[in-house]
């Protein structure tokens, strides 16, 4: 009995050692957009403790880059907030997990355009070394944040890192444009024409729907940034003026340009642009949390139509809701009340999503696994940042909140914690897919009731000090004269709680990286169905050479009788649990 | 005065009435986030039972739905009332006239003197060293007697109406004891009106990223009750008329 047990274990020891080798072609390419986007999250995790730091301990001499002055700041800020967004909330969710699981999930062995995905992929990385080159440049990092708003992002006297820092940075962007571009075009085209039988529409996962709906925001959106991108560029070496008026004054000089534009063309580029994406961001993680909260509930989710429709709603209107963040940034006011209405729609979906998994979790005492965890975790942050969606929707609050910490919490909540969470549950929920392993559970959920903790700790109190007035992109506290120094100073007590709540949070995630480099040689061997999951990655290898789809996800006959019995969407009768 | 911790100070005409949206809206959407924590984790905790909610997702999912609709456009609705009445129109003709000026990494307020205009500026003629800040055209008469501080100075209950300019960057002109935020852009002029009620100094700030001093571009403007402004108008003015006339 032993020897049989030990000699199983050493069939499956290896095929854990050979899962790598088999891994298809887009797997590579998806544990590639993976790794970059935890370089990303490192480098961007680095920047943001620096900024803490800085925040409340502004004199500090930091041994060998000395004290951080004003315009490092900035840079960290511009850059932080590019990696993060670009490089790691759209990077890992929409690219790397597409690439892990979605051919798989939809019965096919690879992807529809394997070159244009290869392509795609190469060219983030590209995107990825151009953009921290502008760390090195003469000037460093451009200092006017993530969204570059102009007449600062054309002059390159306007601050330092708005020379060679802004082109780096704008190449880098224009690269990363043509990057995801690709990767959604082979999505679109994946989904579309290789799904397996049996897989309609209204059987693909809601992850599947999700990357999908996202795929079609990408190639809307990314293009116009890329436009806007080259209309920058000319703006700024050609002497057009699409983004600046005709005659500009910069500390003394002054500039004539062909043309007269304006700086708020390149707000309704960039914010068309800027607020799909953060649905890009969050789709791919609402739909995995749909597909995991009915895994491992064992449920079926209730209104599986209404959640794709609630889906693409969001995608559909994510499209139409840019003026929100421009309320009182030159706006018509009347744009800014039509606006307002587009926004609250768009509560609408999500809150719908949100009342779907109440009532599918409800009496369902579910199996409580870290992927599980991560999930319900990622349904609580994204309630708290989501909540302070319609108060910023409306244009008089707004006027009141904007550019302050307040905006800072919402937009963390729901946009980074939210979608960070959902990174977590994906990575440990198809961690034994890909490795042949399951993670430590004891320390992954440690891991994540740390992250939750330190997470609200961190966020929560932003909203009150937004609340007081204090404006975000401050690169110190002190040292501002008048009743504004005040104003900012009061701030200091809750800023410190922030700042020590933002070190355990940063230092919390070396858990995880420990967890994934230790359970990938030392974890615990897993089944090849761990989680009982229903979606077809999950799919024996011997079923996979002519697959077949029988039904939708998340079939489970009545668990609480005990007879576990579970309906695979690869299986045509009940398989046993 | 009306102080609702954390907000600061409340000095403005339309402000109470705001506060109180910003209030009512807090509170009833942190109250969501809780009841909705509350049910998630009761739902998870819970026996389990067979989907008890799922054939009636009618009664808990599309009228909760529905009720929360409802809620989000009545607190729009509300707070649209309060937007047209700060932004739909313009102040009205007898409001005082102040015009802001944002540059890295200061602000400066022109007033336009006995005349009530504003003389024509021109970025060529920006010196700041020279005592024109702004750019004033000395040959326009309707310039001379204009005069540029950089502390606002207004009086209490008399409704001011700010034109808001950028020289160089976008700067965001916000002063939050008045309630007021709006941003200044190169090549644009824009408006924003309000009424102080309170006398006192506040902060002014900029709260759009314009440069390394964005952190130190802040201001003063300080609501003076109306006699003692009218004695400070006057000093400016003379003083104005002396610089000009020696």
């Amino acid at each position: 009995m032993m020897r049989s047990s030990s000699e199983s274990k050493a069939a499956h020891e290896g095929n854990a050692e050979r899962i790598v080798t088999v891994w298809p072609h887009h797997r590579w390419l998806g544990m590639g957009y993976l790794l970059l986007a935890v370089l990303a999250v490192g480098v961007g995790t680095l920047l943001s403790i620096a900024m803490r730091i800085h925040r409340v301990w502004p004199d500090w001499n930091v041994p060998l880059l000395g004290v951080l002055r004003p315009e490092e700041y900035l840079a960290y800020v511009t850059m932080h907030g590019t990696l993060m967004v670009f490089f790691v909330l759209t990077v890992a969710p929409q690219s790397g997990f597409a690439n892990l699981v979605l051919p798989e999930q939809i019965g096919s062995r690879e992807m529809a355009l394997p070159l244009v995905n290869a392509t795609g992929f190469w060219l983030t990385a590209l995107s990825f070394v151009i953009l921290l080159f502008a760390f090195i440049v003469p000037g460093g990092a451009p200092i006017g944040g993530w969204s570059a708003y102009p007449p600062l992002s054309v002059m390159a006297d306007a601050g330092p890192g708005q020379a060679l820092g802004m082109d780096t940075w704008l190449l880098s962007l224009a690269v990363f444009c043509i990057a995801s571009t690709l990767g959604s075009v082979n999505t679109i085209v994946t989904v579309v024409r290789c799904r397996c039988e049996g897989m309609t529409w209204q059987r693909l996962p809601m992850t599947v729907w999700a990357w999908l709906t996202a795929s079609f925001l990408t190639v809307l959106v990314f293009s116009v940034l890329l436009a806007a991108i080259v209309l920058l560029f000319c703006d700024r070496h050609l002497g057009t003026a699409f983004f600046v008026p005709s005659v500009q004054w910069l500390n003394g000089m002054v500039i004539q340009r062909h043309g007269d534009g304006s700086p708020l063309l390149w707000l309704h580029l960039f914010w068309f642009f800027g607020h799909p994406e953060v649905y890009i961001a969050i789709l791919p993680g609402m739909g995995l949390v749909t597909m995991l909260l009915g895994n491992f509930a064992e449920r079926r989710i209730p209104g599986y139509r209404m959640m794709i429709a609630t889906t693409l709603m969001i995608g559909g209107l994510g499209v139409i809701v840019w003026g929100h963040h421009m309320f009182v940034a030159g706006l018509n006011p009347f744009a800014g009340t039509a606006f307002e209405i587009t926004t609250i729609a768009i509560a609408l979906p999500s809150t719908a999503k949100v009342l779907n998994w109440l009532v599918l979790l409800w009496r369902s005492h579910p199996r409580l696994d870290t992927p599980m965890l991560w999930a319900l975790g990622f349904v609580s942050v994204f309630i708290a940042g989501g909540v302070t969606g319609p108060i910023l929707a409306q244009p008089a609050l707004d006027a009141y909140l904007h550019n302050t910490f307040f905006v800072v919490a919402h937009f963390h909540l729901i946009m980074a914690m939210a979608a960070i969470f959902g990174i977590f549950a994906g990575s440990a929920y198809w961690f034994p897919l890909v490795t042949g392993r399951m993670m430590h559970e004891k320390l992954g959920k440690f891991h994540f009731w740390w992250t939750l903790f330190f997470a609200y700790n961190t966020f929560l109190p932003m909203h009150l000090t937004g609340l007081s007035g204090e404006p975000r992109h401050y690169a110190q506290l002190t040292g501002i004269a008048g009743t504004a120094g005040d104003l900012v100073r009061n701030t200091i007590p809750l800023e410190k709680h922030i700042t020590a709540s933002a070190l355990l949070l940063a230092a919390g995630q070396l858990m995880w990286v420990a967890n994934v480099v230790w359970s990938w040689r030392r974890g615990k061997l897993s089944a090849p169905n761990p989680w009982t999951a229903t979606t077809m990655e999950w799919m024996p290898m011997d079923a996979r050479i002519l697959p077949v789809c029988h039904r939708d996800p998340c079939h489970y006959t009545s668990a609480i009788t005990g007879d576990h019995e579970f309906l695979p969407q690869w299986a045509s009768a009940p398989v046993a649990e | 005065m009306i102080a609702h911790w954390p907000l600061p100070v409340d000095a403005a005409l339309h402000g109470p009435a705001l506060d109180r949206q910003l209030i009512l809206n807090l509170s009833i959407f942190a109250s969501l986030f809780l009841l909705a924590n509350v049910v998630l984790l009761t739902a998870v905790v819970l026996r389990r039972s067979a989907p008890p909610l799922a054939h009636r997702r009618w009664r808990y999912e599309l009228l909760p739905l529905l009720l929360l609709a409802a809620l989000f456009f009545t607190l729009a609705f509300r707070s649209t009332r309060l937007w047209a009445a700060s932004r739909y129109s313009g102040a009205e003709p007898a409001a005082m006239q102040v015009e802001v000026t944002g540059m890295q990494f200061a602000w400066y307020f022109r007033y336009p003197g006995q005349d009530a205009a504003f003389g024509t500026t021109s970025p060529r003629l920006i010196e700041p060293g020279a005592g024109n800040p702004v750019g004033i055209d000395p040959a326009d008469n309707s310039g001379k007697d204009d005069f540029v501080r950089s502390m606002l100075v207004i009086p209490a209950g008399k409704e001011i109406d700010l034109r808001l300019r950028a020289l160089d960057v976008i700067h965001g002109f916000a002063a939050p004891s008045l309630r007021i935020k709006q941003n200044a852009i190169p090549g644009e002029t824009f408006h924003v009106h309000f009424t102080a009620t309170v006398p006192g100094d506040y902060p002014v700030l900029c709260t759009q990223v314009c440069g390394l001093g964005h952190y130190r571009m802040q201001a003063i403007v300080r609501v003076l009750p109306p006699d003692q402004f009218h004695q400070w108008l006057i000093a400016q003015q003379q003083a104005q008329t002396t610089r000009v006339q020696p």
